[in-house]
């Protein structure tokens, strides 16, 4: 009964800080009417829903049963998935396993956030525990920080080398007309931005936005009569680490290479780096964008920062991170991690536009949490076997 | 802000929905709380099977997924791991603390994870990871991870 699965749609607002002229629903309701013209279809041929958001960030719990004005909910199933940093990636996992089941042929996966709704910083918080971390925390990024700190000590690395990545992810973003921020910043802006957690700048980590992301996945029975070139799921895993921020093995994140080394065996790839043709990574802040390639075995550890200024990773090098400029120029929380899937997925589709990487047959996309918790995607232009 | 506003009069509606928690530490917990309230002592459970010593305690070895019945002593000094300096105001930081706020994460010596809290009586330019520090123990206890002030260096 298990089926192939194809992403067959995709859908994005024009994320912004603020959205004052739509609600909650009609803001996702503008994603869910761009997938679906995207793949051609109407709510009719919808089998069921997953929608996510943050918990906290808009104070509205009930989100699966308050918004199916918006997503085309009414009278269908629809699942509620949030877990972080890591929902919309989650819920791009939880429509593959539904549809991958043979149990549902087509499904809506919808992530959205409206992060100008709320205290982000308090509402993030309320993740943490509040018998232990929370009484001893000091923000949202001090996970990332400690990471930060941690990989610098043990591998040389600089606060340029981070830097870098920003003015990359920045640049890349004038590509994308979806991206909140399209502005480009020198290495200068980054490091002259004001210290938020050592050795964090404000240009070093993403901003708050206010957005949605809709992605329409369908089984191998009807993906090619909808789409010419869809998108084939190769596999997908997800790993979290740990309960306390303390249990960590900060400097690595081990659970992107417990993710890359399962998805890659599974799909027979040997040389990421040579086999990869581009990668939309949930990077929350720059330091990850060197950490994090090295943890899902693009290169070994401690060599990043070589390869990134090399070019490696820019539009046009080896292997493209972030066409869309990513995370740091666009991070409307629920909706990231599927804004990754989606991109990745327009990669391989060949409607990237102006953002596209020639000729692209393998593509990954990731999600992150505040627990250091990784999703990921392998995105292919061929069918599995 | 003025071109996101071009053109609409945004209409807002403020909630004033306040919902209060009470949280129950639990046993494991507060055993070792009363322990630091009452006897300024750092104590650990640790899991009979990989011999794993926990900080912060928990019931259950995550790994083992077997109930930790054995408590040690750990040290009230231990290495920073890893931390960052916040300079910034923000929510989750605690009224009574003002920025820049160290925190680090330090592995007391006996413990096999680290432990969140503060770092102070130290310049925030020269704190580095590898760094020795030792509890300092607030005056007033109440029975919660601030019965520990702060870490301190070792001198």
């Amino acid at each position: 009964m298990a089926k192939r699965v194809a992403i067959v749609g995709t859908g994005q607002t024009f994320h912004k800080s603020h959205r004052p002229d739509v609600n909650g629903q009609e803001l996702i309701n503008e994603a869910v009417q761009r997938a679906l013209a995207d793949a051609n279809l109407t709510m009719k041929d919808i089998d069921a829903i997953l929608i996510g958001n943050m918990d906290h960030f808009e104070g509205i719990n009930y989100v699966d049963c308050w918004s199916v004005d918006g997503s085309g909910g009414v009278m269908k199933p629809v699942i509620k998935i949030t877990t972080g940093g890591t929902t919309g990636a989650s819920l791009a996992i939880g429509g593959y396993h539904m549809v991958g089941s043979g149990m549902f042929e087509k499904v809506l996966i919808i992530g959205w956030e409206k992060n100008s709704e709320s205290d982000t910083t308090g509402a993030i918080t309320t993740a943490f525990d509040p018998i232990w971390d929370r009484q001893v925390f000091a923000g949202a990024i001090s996970g990332l920080a400690a990471e930060a700190q941690a990989y610098m000590a043990r591998f040389g690395a600089s606060e340029r080398d981070g830097a870098r990545v920003s003015v990359r992810d920045r640049k890349h973003a004038m590509n994308n007309p979806h991206a909140q921020l399209r502005k480009e910043v020198s290495l200068e802006d980054v490091l002259a931005s004001p210290m938020l957690a050592d050795p964090i700048h404000l240009l070093d980590v993403c901003p708050r936005s206010d957005g949605a992301c809709a992605v329409i996945m369908a089984s191998e029975d009807s993906a090619e009569k909808i789409c010419p070139v869809p998108d084939w799921i190769w596999g997908t895993s997800a790993h979290n680490t740990y309960s306390y921020l303390g249990d960590g093995d900060w400097g690595r994140l081990t659970s992107m290479e417990q993710c890359a080394k399962e998805i890659f065996k599974k799909a027979g790839i040997k040389e990421p780096r040579k086999e990869l043709d581009v990668i939309e990574m949930y990077q929350p802040y720059s330091f990850a964008g060197l950490i994090w390639i090295e943890d899902m075995g693009i290169i070994g550890h401690g060599e990043a920062p070589k390869y990134v200024w090399d070019g490696n990773t820019d539009m046009g090098g080896e292997l493209p991170v972030n066409p869309s400029g990513g995370v740091i120029a666009c991070n409307p929380i629920g909706a990231t991690g599927l804004i990754r899937c989606a991109e990745a997925a327009m990669q391989v589709m060949g409607k990237a536009e102006g953002r596209q990487v020639p000729d692209v047959k393998f593509a990954v996309s990731t999600g992150f949490g505040g627990c250091m918790w990784t999703n990921m995607l392998l995105h292919g232009k061929r069918k599995p076997n | 802000m003025s071109e996101i506003f071009k053109g609409i009069e945004p209409m807002v509606h403020n909630s004033k929905i306040s919902v209060p928690y009470s949280w129950w530490a639990g046993d494991t917990a507060s055993k070792f709380f009363i322990s630091l309230r009452d006897a300024r002592k750092i104590i650990a459970p640790r899991c009979g099977k990989c011999g794993k010593v926990f900080m912060p305690p928990r019931k259950v070895c995550p790994a083992c997924f077997t109930e930790n019945t054995d408590w040690v002593d750990v040290s009230d000094e231990g290495t920073v791991v890893s931390y960052s300096v916040s300079r910034r105001r923000l929510e989750a930081i605690p009224g009574d603390k003002k920025v820049p706020v160290i925190w680090g994460l330090i592995k007391l010596d006996g413990a096999d994870t680290a432990l969140l809290h503060y770092l102070d009586e130290v310049d925030p330019g020269s704190v580095t990871i590898g760094m020795r520090v030792k509890a300092v123990f607030a005056e007033s206890r109440t029975g919660g991870i601030r019965d520990i002030s702060h870490f301190k260096p070792v001198k």
